[in-house]
């Protein structure tokens, strides 16, 4: 998947993923991708709740080798 | 922006470990749209002075909380320090130790600092409201905590919390 903006959350811990993903939205225009990683697990459930709760899409959500990888896209 | 979510803390506590929710919550909070005030009375003065040395840790006589050290092998920070309540009363800068500690884990876990979560805040517009009795009754000046502030009464937490969706008092 192709991202316009590429987010290194990794080694940060809440609420800090979450802080740093809103900034980084706010750098990107509307329809364009935001690309997170993260190695917080509590991450997985919070990008959901944040993009349930601001309306920005969260296109996908992946795990590997204890690395989390979130695609959103800004409203 | 009237159908725009609120939240009010009040945040009470001045030390290390209980300055984090209020700041956490209301960063987040921030980020979710939330228009985020904090009320700031008692001992949470603390958490917006401008030299936040003054937050400290204590482990003596909390029960919940646990003792490891923030180094060493695994096995060595795996071990619960149970030192008992009359110890750790009589060692002395017990709680400059255990601040130190604490930091040191804060630092290992990737956890942001208080100064750094209280200026995220400020970014984010988070109101921050003071409780001018109690700067009055601890002796505090205007000039101990950072700009920014606002000094009122009970009223004017209310007229906040009157149009919250959410309120917590910690």
């Amino acid at each position: 998947m192709n991202a316009d903006k590429e987010l290194d959350a990794r080694g940060l811990n809440c609420p800090l993923p979450i802080l740093r993903a809103k900034k980084a939205l706010a750098e990107i225009g509307s329809g364009q991708v935001l690309k997170i990683l993260s190695t917080d697990p509590g991450s997985v459930k919070d990008f959901q709740a944040f993009a349930k709760q601001t309306g920005n899409e969260l296109m996908s959500s992946t795990e590997a080798g204890g690395e989390y990888t979130f695609f959103m896209k800004k409203k | 922006m009237d159908d725009q979510k609120k939240l009010t803390i009040i945040a009470t506590k001045g030390t290390l470990d209980w300055a984090y929710p209020p700041f956490i919550l209301a960063s987040t909070a921030s980020a979710l749209g939330y228009e985020a005030t904090i009320f700031f009375t008692f001992y949470g003065l603390q958490c917006l002075r401008k030299d936040l040395s003054c937050l400290k840790v204590s482990p003596l006589g909390n029960p919940g909380m646990p003792m490891k050290m923030p180094f060493g092998p695994k096995w060595f920070k795996s071990i619960n320090w149970n030192i008992p309540n009359f110890i750790q009363a009589n060692i002395p800068w017990y709680e400059d130790v255990a601040t130190a500690l604490m930091k040191k884990t804060i630092g290992n876990n990737g956890v942001a600092t208080i100064a750094e979560l209280r200026e995220l805040c400020q970014e984010a517009e988070v109101k921050f409201l003071a409780c001018q009795m109690t700067v009055e009754l601890f002796g505090f000046d205007h000039t101990d905590f950072i700009d920014g502030i606002e000094y009122v009464g009970a009223a004017t937490y209310f007229e906040y919390g009157g149009e919250a969706d959410i309120s917590l008092f910690i």
